[in-house]
Order: C-alpha cells, then structure tokens, then sequence
C-alpha cells in the first residue's frame, strides 16, 4: 500500500568519518501516514538501490523504541517533532503533505559521523566500562529477598534505569552535554543499596570519563529532558552533582 | 552418532553430579585460554563477563555499536523462576513440568530440569548487580502469572523485563571489559567459523565500518546469536537480527535441530500494508485481562472491515469469544501456539476485523468496568501508549485489534547438555540452540533460558572440554585461517558482483511471504513441497538477479543485507524439509493433515519422539537427517489440554 504523501526530504550525506558532508534533496511521493519515519526512509532507499545508487545509512535495528538504534535530527529536534517518542516510533501521520524534511545525524564532538545519518556513539559505552556496574560476579549472591528496597526508592531507580541510550539529549543540548545521560546511570545505583558500596568511586569515574570523551558541560537548559524519548528528569542531573562533590569531599578528606 | 551426553542418575540430581564429574581448569591455567563469545545479548553478555571473571581471555563480538542495542532488549514480559515467593505451589519440578508440557514434549527432560534448576539463581544474580524488578510496598519481589502459568512464577520490570536483564548483564560485561578481561569488538559480524582438523579454533569477521575481514583464533567459540525468526521478513525480531553466524557454522559441520520449529506469538499490531517493516509485539500479558473476540458471523464481520459499523455497536450475543468457549478452564490464557492458530481460523472463517481481515479484537472493556480505567493503565499503560502511537486508535475506548506475529525459534544449532555442537570446541547458547523449549516455548522462558546458559551453564561445562585440550596456544598462523578467510572475501565479492534490478530487500520480501504462507501457522505436505521449489528458484534467481552497491571498504548496509538473506534463503529451505519430514503436529509446528477431531495437534509420539538434527553436505545437495531420540522417564506423555 503505497500512499499519497508528497515530501521533499534534505538529507546529509556523508561517506565516512573523514569526508565532507552534504545536504542532499530527495523527492518522494508515495508516503502513507500509516509508514513508520524509518519506513519513509526505506521507501526512498529501495529506490536510491534500484537506481544502483548507495542507500542513505542510518542506525535502526528494534524499530520498537527499545533498543536506542535510532538517532535522527529531523527539522533541528532529536527524534522529530512528537513528545516521548524515538525515531522509529514516529509514524508519518505527524507530517503533512508537501512538508519539506530536514534529517541531519547527531551533531557532537564526541559522537563523530560515521556515515551519512550513523554517528559512533562508544563514548556512551567507555563511561560504563569506568564504572556503570556494581562490581559483583556471577554466584555466591544472597537471595533476591535479602535485598528489601521500598517500592518509592525501587520505583525511581526504575526511572532512571529506562534509558536507551540513544544520545538525544547530547544531541539536544547546545554545550552537547551527556549529563542526563550518565546522570541516570549514576542515580540508579546511587538510589539502590546494591550500588552503595561504589557510589562515590562510581560518580568520579564516570565523570572523569565523561570529561575525556569531549561531553560539554551542563548549564541547565533543559532541552534534554525536553528532548528524551524516555522521560529521563533533570533531577538526575542534580542528584549526580550532589553525588560526585560528596564524593570529591570524601576524597579530600581521606588524603 | 549423536551423543546428548546426558547423565545418569535421577533427574534432581543429574546437573549437581555432572558439575562435579565436569573437569576443572587449574585457576592459574585459565588465563592461557582464549574464548570467543560471538553475539552479546543475555545469553552472550552473560557468558563473557561469567567467563572472565572466572579468568579466562574473552574475546566478545556484536554486530551492533553497543551490545546495549541486541535484541534480548526488547523481550517486555518477564521472567520465570521456580522461587515460589508467592507461596502458590511452584517448585523447580512443577516449572520443569510445565515446561516439558508447553513444548509439547519435544524437549529433552534433562536440560529442562537443569533450566528450572538454575533459574532461581538467575533472579538472585540479577538483583545483585542491581536490576530494578518489580517490588510490593514491603520491599520484596513482585510477581505476576504469565502466558497461561497456574502459579505466579514470573518476575518483572514493568514492561521491560528485557531491557533491565540485559542492561544487568552488559553492566557485568562493563566491569570486564573495564579490567581487561574482555576485549569487546563491536560493529564486527561473524562471517564464518575456522576449524582445524574438526575442531573450532577462530572465527573470521568483517569490520562494518572499514569492511575490514579479520581472522580471530581462540580454545573455544560460544555462539550466541539469538533466533532466525526474521527468515520470514515480518517477524517482531529487530531488523538486523539474523542466522548467519549460526548458518555459517552449520555449513561448517554444526547440525542444526528442529528447524521447522518456530513461535507464532498471539498478541502483535496487525500489518497495516506493504511497506511494513517489522511487526510489533505486545506483551502477552493483556491476556490477562483482555478478552479476545471476533464478530459471531461474516456478515457482521464484513461491515467491520468495510468501516459501517464499530466494535462496541456489536452486541454481546454476537460476540464469539473464541478462546472462552473452546477452552473453558484456561480461557484467554491458553499457550501461544494454541491462541495464536485459534486466531487464525477464525479469521480463515473470514470472521477476521480491521480493514485487511487479519486481526481479532482484545477487548479490555469489561476489565476497565471491573478494575476502573487507571488500575488497567497502571498494569498495561506503556503497552495501550504503544499501541496508539502506532495506530492512531485509542485502546481504553475501542478493542486492540491483534494478530499473531513470528516471535522466536525454537530449533537452532543442535547442542549436547553441555552446550556443544557437532563441532568439538563450538557451543550454541540461548535461542541460537534448540536445547530447552520443545516445539513451543512458555512465555517469560526466553530469558530464562538465555540467562541460565550464560551465567550458570557454560562456565562449568566449557571448562570441561577446555582441560581435554590442554592450555597451548591456538596457532593463529594455521593455514585454515587464511583459507577461510579466503572464501570469506571470495563470497563477498560474489555479492559485490550482482548488478541486477531487484533489491535484496524484495528478496526477502518474497521469501519471508512463502515461508510464512506454506511453513507458518499451518502447514500441509502439499504446500510445503510447493515452496520447496518456490524456494529454490529464489535461490537461483537471487544470484542471477539481485542489486548490491557499493564497495566491501566501506559501511554498505548492501552488502551486509545481501550475505543475511542469502542465508536466510538456505534456512528456509531446511525448514521445509524439516516440516515435510515431521509427519505429526506438535506445539509451533501444526500439519493440517494431523489434528485431533476438535482441530487440536495430534502429536505421533510412537514415530516422532526425536530431535531432527541437519547435517549439511555440501551446496545445493540435500542435508542428512539424524535422529536423537528422546526419552520421557519423568513425564507422561499425554495429549495437551486447555479445555
């Protein structure tokens, strides 16, 4: 079923990581509103390979706002124009017919292009390998009951677990910040007793690293939190400050 | 020839005497061996950090630029454990039989034991490193009865039970990789596997940024690259989850077992045209409180479909609430096979709504009247949200409209109880094995399982086969790397050479309409010797045929999609031949000529209690069958009932 959406899209084009980019137009006429943003695209890359044209590569993969694939800027907003949602689950239905499209990649020092709209965010990963974990291998645990935490603590630990890593909200800061990012992951633990242990450890490791990846800083804009497809507050963000100069104090004080 | 080295010895104590029979490696040894673990969703992630931390060298691959983003993520119901916190009667035996008796008894009693075994740790484990499940205003552990279990044994995170296991699992994999234990390649896809004189000794790999083919050797190599469900094009696996790394192997020796077995999940969006592409799965605990229905007759169904009148102008006496009438006590819960195929025939009966026809209602009306609208969106919100977001139809005042969905595989590369294939050396983990689930899987069983073979499976029995061979070094420099390798470049350049007109995608397309239409839902010998040759001459023209731009030095989604479905063309096949080749219904797998007078699967427990494992014997000849028996010293076989 093919519909009968008409659309010019302004795509970048990019080969790879060290060649210059480009907008380029692509013209599409057959959109149906029931398509899927990354359907939209794949309608056009069947035709750009039916052309033997090289298909525009973007990261996608659950198509189910899950796995955090997804990373478009469409017309200057991470995931598009609707509220809490990714790219893969904005449907075309939220745009009109001869709507011109701007789709950039994530623009920030620290997720470098790696083809046209797919960006390298292992950044993301190296702040976990720092210290993302709470450092118990696998056996000789106590029994899941041992560990009561009230539902209110469990419940916004959760909150902050729900992140997908996606980078919108780097995407969406003008310093390109990460701070919501590894904020939600220093919160979960930092809330959790299983995470007590390494909780100061854990917040100057991962900011550390956060640093050496090139992150901007945080100067309370907002426009993650605006931006999250998962609803991740910036009250994590205060609550990682809180957590890494108690963590600097303690250190001060055990030198 | 076929040896499921199962042990001896009453079934509870069958994994505690084989752990100790197991050999160890001396501690100070461990760090001398290499391990490759390809694939870091639960089962992978899992694996490598447990092997790490036990001090072996682990060299961990995805295909994804994160093993945050593997498709394990996005499993939303649950998990089983025989815990019974609830204090409602389950034990290890009762989730072993349940087990046995969703997969239609086409599993092996051993393995399944071992799984209910080990699943308790499983939870214990998990809220260590600090994954969030569900809790009760004490603090404690909630849980929740799933997919038609009597008892409440599943444990979960609202509805991203999936998501916080692997985030879990990947935070231990983390701590690895941060001690130097692990080297982590991303974005590298498996290619192929290298074996010396039978035995797996590496694998070679191609760089999906640089399109660089890189050999890699190591003592043992751990697949664990989930499912092929997306041999049928729509499925609700992710778009890049496919069966590559495990064809490969299979075409290097690894059989590949009970590939006719596939899950057809009962609650997914319908398609809602061509351009679909991925479907979308909800969890199935709406069936909860859902109530599923079609229209009693096709008259009032056609005005359905033709948009004259809506859902709630049907009256109650004309709603057939086909999973209530034929199956009373277990209702709208009944296992996925069975809900799914009752789905179907009501929809075959042309009594199907929705424009298309191919969806049956999920109403929660009467759930709403009983609980109150915000007690049904505490349970279910994040899924009715979904459900509009992709509709555009609102869940709390019209029914869902659902269809089933290609969900998971339970066939895959056939293992031993200690997880290795017919290659000495090359384990299969999680849904890339066939070991646990039978010809149907229960729900919340997937990370169960996935999570048992990682953590608490192989690190015992890889060691065993580890202290066999002794600790010298894997010579990287054998001329089977560079052979393989080879053929690797060899193949790519193969598919860099067809300049046809039509695109690999509509390839699949074709493929993944056949396989569905005659080795989907029902199946008959019929249409599955038509496809047989409909599949074959995909096959031929897909290599006359296809389009594949661009260069191997370079990101080429292309080519990667060309290598993917030229596999998948391979599996379909072999599904085929398996699915001719059961001559019985059982579980996913339903052959029309095989049912019981009130249209349930009559198994043939007499001619078909066996594992059918593959083995390839070259390019276009067909594959030789070997049966494992097996054998039901615990059980009794019987006829499933839901009635």
């Amino acid at each position: 079923m093919s519909g009968n959406m008409n659309l010019t899209l302004k795509v970048w084009r990019q080969k790879n990581s060290k060649a210059t980019g480009k907008f380029v137009t692509y013209k599409t006429d057959d959109i149906s509103p029931d398509m899927s943003f990354l359907e939209m695209l794949d309608v056009v890359n069947e035709g750009l390979v039916k052309k033997q044209e090289e298909p525009i590569q973007f990261d996608h993969d659950c198509r189910e706002g899950i796995c955090g694939s997804c990373a478009l800027m469409i017309n200057g907003q991470p995931h598009g124009p609707k509220k809490a949602t990714t790219t893969c689950q904005l449907h075309m239905r939220s745009f009109n017919t001869g709507d011109t499209i701007v789709i950039e990649p994530w623009r920030s020092v620290a997720f470098p292009v790696v083809k046209d709209l797919a960006v390298d965010r292992s950044s993301l990963d190296r702040i976990q390998h720092a210290g993302g974990y709470v450092s118990v291998g696998t056996g000789g645990v106590p029994d899941a009951n041992e560990i009561a935490i009230p539902k209110t603590i469990a419940d916004e630990a959760f909150n902050s677990a729900t992140c997908i890593q996606c980078g919108a909200c780097v995407a969406a800061c003008k310093n390109a910040s990460a701070m919501l990012f590894v904020s939600a992951k220093v919160s979960q633990y930092a809330l959790l007793p299983q995470g007590q242990t390494e909780r100061y450890e854990r917040a100057i490791a991962m900011v550390n690293q956060m640093d050496t990846e090139g992150f901007g800083g945080c100067t309370n804009t907002y426009q993650c939190e605006a931006e999250c497809p998962k609803e991740i507050k910036v009250t994590n963000i205060a609550r990682m400050n809180r957590e890494y100069f108690n963590a600097e104090f303690l250190k001060d004080k055990k030198a | 020839m076929l040896n499921s080295k199962i042990p001896a010895g009453p079934l509870a104590q069958k994994w505690s005497k084989h752990k100790f029979d197991l050999k160890l490696v001396n501690p100070a040894n461990k760090r001398k061996y290499d391990i490759i673990v390809v694939g870091t969703g639960l089962a992978g992630a899992s694996a490598a950090a447990s092997l790490a931390e036990l001090g072996y060298n682990v060299k961990a691959f995805c295909f994804h630029d994160s093993p945050r983003r593997a498709h394990s993520i996005a499993a939303q119901g649950g998990i089983n454990a025989a815990k019974n916190y609830r204090n409602d009667g389950d034990s290890v035996h009762r989730l072993f039989y349940d087990t046995i008796k969703g997969g239609d008894y086409r599993a092996r009693e051993a393995n399944v034991y071992r799984l209910a075994e080990v699943s308790v740790n499983i939870i214990d484990q998990c809220v260590a490193q600090g994954v969030p499940f569900a809790r009760e205003y004490g603090g404690l552990l909630d849980n929740r009865s799933f997919g038609g279990a009597q008892v409440s044994r599943t444990f979960y995170a609202r509805g991203q039970t999936g998501q916080q296991l692997l985030l879990g699992a990947y935070s231990a994999l983390n701590r690895q990789i941060n001690l130097g234990t692990v080297k982590m390649y991303t974005r590298s896809e498996m290619l192929d596997l290298v074996t010396i004189d039978g035995q797996a000794k590496g694998i070679v790999t191609r760089n999906l940024i640089t399109g660089a083919i890189d050999t890699h050797s190591a003592h043992a190599v751990l697949l664990c690259t989930g499912g092929y469900g997306n041999v049928f094009y729509l499925s609700t696996n992710a778009m890049y989850s496919n069966v590559t790394a495990a064809w490969r192997a299979h075409k290097r020796g690894a059989f590949m077992a009970n590939p006719c077995y596939t899950q057809i999940h009962p609650t997914c969006i319908p398609v809602s045209g061509d351009h679909q592409s991925k479907l979308t799965l909800m969890s199935e605990s709406l069936r909860n409180d859902g109530r599923v229905w079609v229209p009693k007759t096709v008259e009032t169904a056609e005005k359905i479909r033709k948009g004259e009148i809506k859902a709630k102008d049907i009256a109650e006496a004309d709603r057939d609430y086909f999973l209530e009438r034929k199956y009373p006590s277990f209702g709208n819960l009944v296992p996925r096979d069975v809900a799914s195929r009752n789905a179907k025939i009501c929809c075959d009966e042309n009594r199907g709504v929705g424009k298309s026809g191919l969806a049956v209602y999920l109403d929660f009306a009467d759930s709403i009247k009983r609980l109150g609208q915000p007690a049904v969106a505490a349970r279910y919100g994040n899924l009715f949200d979904m459900y509009s977001q992709i509709t555009d139809e609102n869940p709390y005042e019209s029914p869902m409209r659902i269809y089933p969905a290609v969900h998971y595989t339970m066939g895959g590369l056939w293992v031993d109880y200690n997880l290795m294939t017919t290659v000495p050396g090359l384990y299969a983990l999680g849904e890339a094995n066939f070991s646990d689930h039978g010809a149907n899987r229960l729900g919340a069983s997937a990370l169960m399982q996935g999570l048992a073979d990682g953590y608490f499976v192989i690190p015992y029995t890889v060691g065993d086969y580890l202290a066999t061979i002794g600790p010298a070094p894997v010579d990287a420099n054998h001329p089977a790397f560079a052979a393989t390798k080879k053929e690797v470049e060899d193949k790519i350049n193969t598919f860099l050479s067809l300049k046809g007109t039509k695109t690999v995608d509509e390839y699949h397309r074709d493929l993944g309409k056949l396989i569905w239409e005659y080795c989907g839902m029902s199946r008959t010998a019929e249409g599955l010797q038509k496809a047989k040759q409909l599949v074959q001459a995909l096959k031929a023209d897909f290599w006359k045929n296809a389009i594949v731009v661009g260069a191997n030095e370079e990101v080429n989604q292309c080519l990667e999609k060309a290598g993917r479905v030229a596999d998948f063309i391979e599996l379909g096949e072999l599904m085929i031949d398996d699915a001719l080749d059961r001559n019985e219904s059982c579980g996913g797998h339903f052959r029309e000529e095989y049912q019981t007078p009130e249209g349930e699967a009559l198994r043939n427990d007499d001619d078909f209690a066996y594992v059918a494992a593959w083995e390839f014997k070259g390019e276009n000849t067909p594959e030789e069958l070997h049966k494992e028996q097996l054998i039901f010293e615990n059980v009794k076989l019987s006829q499933r009932s839901y009635k």
